[in-house]
């Protein structure tokens, strides 16, 4: 009958006063008591009750409870530590709680036929894999008669992987990806992408995050996810996108079809800074600006500015891609001058004042006095004995369709882009940092083409360049340093940059990213790889020679501490990296 | 002699069956265990007869009777009053009873002396009643039951009544019926007593779900034991007292 069941009659059909055992005899006159004998046992109890038997007898010979399992189980992930609530809900609830004790009664059959009082767990020991639920009902035994009783439930916890931890630790789960390309030598561009995004928190959805030759693929496990991406992207950067899907599964009897979209992303190739000779078309178009433009902005569209002028144009990613050009020079091929002699006119156009400056290369300095006379648009901020990067076109032969067709007599010698800091060497200590996005390592297209450990070294080192004229553009930009997050330098006993892509860690690993492992690192383009080393080194030398000189020290540009941000919120994370 | 039967599964046996002191009555049953124990004990003794009433098998709800005569409801077929006034002593007086309340073993309780009837029989099947079976009738009720046939079962030695009957109601009632009363149950705690049992002066039957206790209450009430008679009520109620206060 009831194993360890505690009984208590808690209500009865009562008329009268219930003395159960007084007998005939001793009855006083007015009491209208029956005395009936139990018919279990023979015990005298009062019949007015309508019981048919006695307490005890009641007690002993009904269980409410034979319809309600005694053992039952439950799902749990023990990846997620996740309840499964049947049919395919998957909860997290602690041991002991009300939303677990709520999953339990859920999964009892037969509790709906009594009423339940109370429910209550009896602890037990977690690697026990079971729980123990306490529970007392209450329900009719006979018309008339409620029982309340009570009893336990023992749960086994049966230890299975939900659904979604699978599709985790299975490889190519994704269904939508987004690949986005640049095709430049550098990886400025998407250094500031990954500082976008992470102060946009756009990569929230993001499974998987893979770093490939000229680009980075996001990977989405839904392809409302893909194009939130796109949305994201479209708002930030000059973009064309093609979208391009693969029938995975078809059933035929339903027609349903399960797809992977790939969104193909093509940043305009050209970037801030960049020297370009635009189609004439263009060129007339957009208020008739001269062909020879810089590239003065990237937003989600290109501004350009002609130096002579200061005519400024805007050029849509639809309109550049209906006509597309390449980039004449990219900052690579800037060449530091010295500025002699400034005269600034008056035609001013925002903080640009035009002026004219005479320049010589600061590599000529001592060997020859040969200078030039150019006409800027850093009158502003170029004094006389400053240097400045420019193009140095009068030596230079582009290889270049649109350029052949300028007339040469019109092109200036020289086309000053920015001024130029003369900086210490490389290890000084910066107050701020930036938080980095963890990506994965493409390791197919790694066994394709094995490179060396040579090529590899090179490789990083042209990343941790990169990296650092990130950092410095930065330094020298207060608008670009506006639309990111920086935060403050944790920890001053360590002085050196943190971008220390050769320790194998990168700063701010979002919690439960993979750690991109900076060895295996593979970038873009590698045959031309020993001439920019070769310039990069020059171009060093040429640094170091003025930040020998130290007269220039106090020009250098301070990032504001109000700019930066605190976190707080890494700071666990921080330790972890410290303590290895 | 207090015996367990079962009429085809049914522990209602004083539905399907009318015992008196001088005839029995057993409905047509597919099996014939329950006549069977009822032959056992009484068949050298009184007649027992098989028959329907009205075609039906509930002829213990439908008929009353005693030692003198036997009533039957209007729904009696000739056939069926033919055969029972062939099979029955011919001291029974048999009469059929033109009454509203036709389930005449419900709504009569009656020993060879007494009847206690429904409070709204009609006047002539009260007439009828005191007439075939030589009884006094009264117009009662058990424990606020009309249907006082089922509810009360009936010798000449004693009587068992609902087990919700209060002592005043017991006292009342056994005083019209000049037999001792007492309150209880039948066939595991059932409080239709009437319906749960047949019974006559020197024989009882009730349903197989009867428990010990219960029977014992039978037994010691309508006297079928010859020693211990009110040994129940007596010594071993008081054992019991005092072994659970």
């Amino acid at each position: 009958m009831s194993y360890q069941s505690a009984f208590g009659i808690t209500a009865a059909a009562i008329s009268g006063g219930a003395v159960p055992l007084a007998s005939r005899n001793e009855q006083e006159p007015q009491q209208t008591i029956a005395t009936v004998l139990c018919c279990n046992c023979g015990v005298p109890i009062d019949g007015t009750s309508g019981l048919p038997m006695c307490y005890d007898c009641i007690k002993l010979s009904v269980d409410i409870t034979e319809g309600i399992q005694r053992e039952s189980s439950l799902s749990f992930c023990r990846n997620c530590e996740r309840f499964l609530r049947p049919p395919n809900q998957w909860v997290s609830a602690q041991l002991e709680s009300r939303e677990l004790l709520a999953l339990c009664l859920k999964r009892l059959k037969g509790l709906a036929k009594v009423r339940l009082i109370d429910a209550s767990f009896i602890w037990t020991e977690p690697h026990s894999r079971r729980i123990k639920v306490k529970l007392t009902v209450q329900g009719e035994a006979f018309a008339n008669t409620i029982i309340q009783q009570s009893f336990e439930v023992e749960f086994v916890v049966i230890a299975t992987q939900c659904p979604d931890c699978a599709k985790s630790f299975t490889a190519n789960t994704w269904r939508a990806t987004v690949q986005i390309r640049q095709k430049v030598p550098h990886k400025r561009t998407f250094f500031y992408l990954e500082q976008l995004i992470l102060k946009h928190n756009a990569h929230r959805d993001t499974i998987s995050i893979q770093e490939t030759k000229d680009g980075l693929d996001f990977f989405y496990s839904q392809k409302n996810h893909a194009a939130k991406m796109i949305d994201f992207l479209a708002a930030v950067a000059p973009i064309r996108t093609k979208k391009s899907e693969e029938l995975i599964s078809m059933d035929t009897h339903t027609s349903v079809r399960s797809y992977k979209f790939t969104y193909s992303v093509e940043l305009v190739p050209v970037c801030k800074d960049d020297l370009v000779c635009l189609p004439k078309k263009i060129a007339r178009a957009s208020g008739n600006i001269a062909q020879l433009t810089l590239c003065n902005r990237v937003g989600n569209s290109m501004h350009l500015l002609d130096p002579q002028t200061l005519d400024t144009m805007d050029l849509q990613p639809t309109a550049y891609w209906r006509q597309p050009f390449t980039t004449l020079a990219t900052t690579l091929n800037l060449t530091e001058f010295v500025v002699l002699d400034i005269e600034v006119t008056n035609l001013k156009k925002g903080k640009m004042s035009l002026a004219d400056a005479t320049v010589a290369r600061s590599s000529d300095m001592g060997r020859n006095d040969s200078t030039y006379y150019v006409r800027t648009h850093l009158g502003g901020i170029l004094h006389p004995g400053d240097t400045a990067l420019g193009y140095f076109l009068s030596n230079v032969n582009f290889n270049h369709e649109l350029w052949d067709t300028l007339d040469q007599s019109k092109v200036p010698d020289v086309v000053l882009v920015k001024k130029s800091y003369p900086r210490k060497k490389k290890n000084k200590g910066r107050s701020w940092r930036l938080k980095r996005m963890a990506k994965e390592y493409n390791e197919m297209e790694d066994s394709g083409n094995s490179m060396s450990s040579k090529q590899r070294q090179i490789e990083q080192d042209r990343v941790e360049r990169d990296y650092e004229l990130f950092l410095q553009e930065l330094e020298e930009d207060p608008e670009l340093r506006s639309t990111i997050n920086m935060y403050k330098q944790a920890n001053s006993q360590n002085p050196g940059r943190q971008i220390l892509p050769k320790a194998s860690k990168m700063e701010g690993i979002e919690a439960g990213d993979v750690e991109m492992d900076t060895g295996d690192h593979k970038m873009a383009g590698v045959e031309n790889m020993d001439v920019d080393h070769a310039k990069d080194s020059d171009e060093e030398g040429a640094d170091d020679g003025v930040s020998d000189d130290g007269s220039y020290e106090g020009s250098l540009p301070e990032v504001g501490l109000d700019e930066l941000l605190d976190e707080i919120d890494e700071l666990t994370l921080e330790d972890g990296d410290h303590e290895e | 002699m207090a015996v367990r039967a079962q009429f085809e599964n049914s522990n209602e046996i004083g539905v399907f069956a009318t015992l008196t002191n001088s005839y029995s009555l057993v409905s047509v049953g597919a099996s014939e265990n329950f006549y069977s124990v009822l032959e056992a004990e009484l068949g050298d003794v009184i007649p027992i007869c098989h028959t329907t009433i009205g075609g039906t098998r509930i002829i213990g709800r439908l008929t009353a009777g005693n030692r003198r005569g036997l009533l039957v409801p209007a729904t009696t077929t000739d056939q069926e009053l033919q055969h029972l006034r062939n099979s029955l002593p011919d001291s029974v007086r048999i009469q059929r009873v033109e009454e509203r309340l036709s389930a005449l073993g419900n709504v009569i309780c009656c020993n060879d002396y007494v009847a206690l009837v429904h409070p709204d029989i009609e006047r002539e099947t009260e007439e009828l009643i005191s007439d075939v079976l030589g009884v006094e009738v009264f117009r009662q009720t058990i424990a606020d039951n009309v249907l006082v046939g089922s509810y009360c079962a009936l010798s000449n030695q004693g009587g068992l009544v609902h087990p919700k009957t209060s002592i005043q109601d017991q006292d009342e009632l056994s005083s019209l019926l000049q037999v001792p009363l007492v309150a209880g149950s039948i066939n595991r705690g059932s409080p239709v007593v009437g319906a749960g049992m047949i019974v006559n002066d020197w024989l009882a039957v009730a349903g197989l779900d009867t428990t010990a206790p219960e029977l014992s209450v039978v037994e010691s009430i309508f006297k079928l034991q010859d020693a211990q008679q009110g040994a129940i009520v007596g010594s071993m109620r008081d054992t019991l007292i005092d072994t659970y206060t």
